[in-house]
């Protein structure tokens, strides 16, 4: 709720209309970042609402994520032939990074509609909604987060100082994450089929991305990998917690991809922000 | 209008439209249909019905204006209510605000049932923009106004719903409004209760430097109005003293 505002929805010509637009969408995400106090407390009690008067806790999540982490890995590497110390890293920090995606694609789709009743009762920057959102899955990344050290101690493996740049890595796909669920949020509000048709292609990516099989394994159909966005999103941040670099084709597509984000998020926020509260 | 006597709300030939989504014209399916194939399905995806809320209204409100929102229902009171909360920006004219506003139409939003009474009013004063400082210092206050002790240590899931009242209520005027918007809202409560809502809501009304409040109540609206004005299908009947514009809406209602 700012001091003194001035909203205009037919002020001039079509030029500075977009214009206003923009300037009212970046005052919005930097108006939504300076009330962290309040998205930082849902975002915590989204998660804690959930698991209250379990025992555990938010520790379901890690718990929950390790029977998957051990079970798959005990299996696959079986099926794969391949050594377990070699492929449990791998999918333990290809799963977690997949499991902070995956519930970020599923659950865009609620963003705003989700919060109808905010939305419909007071002002808030809309990015708020987007980074309580963003906060809660960080928050379910970090509890997940702990397997991997369960996995090192376990396999005596040490990343060393590389692991540092899984950090950068993961902020970009925080960015990547915050621009695809605004944009998604914002079209699923009007088009309610979207998050249908989200939920059914995250099921599919899940397969034919390096998660629970290795680059390697793909001989032929190597476009498949190449042009997936994914791969190279979670490659960036799986290769440094593994004591390896990622490739420069990694890292050039993850630019392109948070570019591209980056652009459309900005373009849709700024064209139909105002319409949401008429959307939900 | 001379400079100095600035309005501190000031809505300019606002007009709000809403469309309504009637099932198909929802989903992206019938839209894509309706691009690659002319005739039927295009009828199909265009029954888009538009509401005109509000058409060209135009107010201004100064210091110690206290406005009344009177009409039948479907009038536009609560979309104007809302416009002026800046939550449905206008499709076309302007709308200037010059203080902080108070929203007052759901005294329940943010309610958690699983956290406790003291957690709530946190998540209520952070809602309206309050520092956790100036929410700590509010906290006493409005745990002695509710009255309810102990309890407020425990979930409101626990709570019987007279004292979910005088939670959400006490959390809802427990600071100084300067632009208090509120729609109407039956209080119910024990009559103890009841009198003392009434007291807190006079003198938290008192404090407000400009009032719009939406009620069919017209006692209500002579008590606290001295403004009012007569909406009807989203136009301005009339605007003018309380009591002259109660007097044409009777008329014409009569």
């Amino acid at each position: 709720m700012s001091s003194a505002e001035t909203t205009s929805a037919s002020a001039g010509s079509r030029g500075s209309a977009r214009h206003a637009q923009l300037a009212k969408a970046i005052a919005d995400v930097r108006e939504g970042a300076a009330l962290w106090p309040l998205w930082g407390m849902l975002g915590w009690n989204d998660i804690l609402q959930r698991y209250r008067r379990s025992l555990l806790g938010p520790l379901w999540l890690t718990a929950s994520m390790a029977i998957m982490v051990v079970s798959l890995g005990v299996i696959y590497a079986q099926i794969f032939k391949i050594e377990i110390d070699d492929f449990m890293p791998f999918l333990c920090v290809g799963l977690l990074v997949w499991n902070f995606i995956s519930l970020i694609l599923g659950e865009a789709g609620t963003l705003f509609a989700g919060s109808a009743s905010y939305i419909k009762q007071i002002r808030l920057p809309y990015s708020v909604y987007v980074f309580r959102f963003l906060w809660s899955k960080v928050i379910i990344f970090a509890h997940n987060f702990v397997i991997y050290f369960g996995i090192l101690l376990y396999f005596r493996i040490w990343p060393g100082a590389t692991a540092a740049l899984a950090l950068p890595a993961f902020a970009l796909l925080v960015f990547n994450g915050a621009c695809v669920s605004l944009y998604l949020g914002l079209v699923s509000a009007r088009f309610r089929d979207v998050p249908q048709i989200v939920q059914s292609i995250t099921q599919i990516v899940l397969f034919v991305t390096p998660i629970m099989w290795k680059p390697q394994l793909l001989t032929r159909y190597n476009f498949l990998m190449t042009f997936n966005p994914f791969y190279h999103l979670i490659e960036v941040v799986r290769a440094p917690l593994l004591g390896e670099l990622p490739s420069w084709h990694n890292v050039v597509a993850v630019g392109l991809i948070t570019a591209f984000n980056a652009a459309l998020a900005g373009m849709i926020f700024a064209r139909f922000r105002a319409r949401i509260s008429y959307w939900v | 209008m001379t400079p100095m006597t600035q309005p501190v709300l000031a809505l300019d030939r606002v007009t709000v439209s809403f469309p309504v989504y009637l099932g198909g014209s929802r989903s992206l399916k019938k839209r894509l249909l309706s691009q690659g194939s002319a005739g039927r399905i295009a009828r199909d995806a265009n029954d888009r019905v538009i509401v005109d809320a509000l058409h060209e209204v135009s107010l201004a409100l100064e210091s110690g204006e206290r406005l009344a929102l009177i009409g039948a229902n479907g009038a536009g009171k609560t979309t104007l209510l809302r416009v002026m909360a800046g939550i449905y920006e206008p499709v076309s004219g302007t709308v200037a605000v010059r203080g902080r506003i108070s929203p007052m139409f759901d005294i329940g939003l943010g309610i958690d049932v699983d956290l406790s009474g003291y957690d709530n009013i946190r998540i209520r004063g952070m809602l309206l923009g309050l520092s956790s400082a100036q929410i700590e210092q509010c906290l006493p206050d409005i745990a002695e106004f509710t009255e309810l002790g102990d309890y407020l240590e425990m979930p409101v899931r626990t709570y019987s719903s007279g004292m979910m009242l005088r939670l959400t209520f006490a959390v809802a005027t427990c600071f100084e409004p300067e632009i208090l918007l509120m729609d109407e809202w039956i209080l119910a409560g024990d009559t103890h209760f009841m009198a003392k809502a009434r007291a807190r809501i006079d003198a938290f009304v008192e404090k407000a430097s400009v009032l719009v409040l939406a009620s069919h109540n017209l006692e209500v609206c002579r008590k606290w109005c001295n403004r009012g004005v007569w909406l009807q299908r989203g136009e301005i009947r009339a605007f003018g003293e309380i009591e002259d514009v109660i007097d044409d809406y009777s008329a014409a209602s009569a």
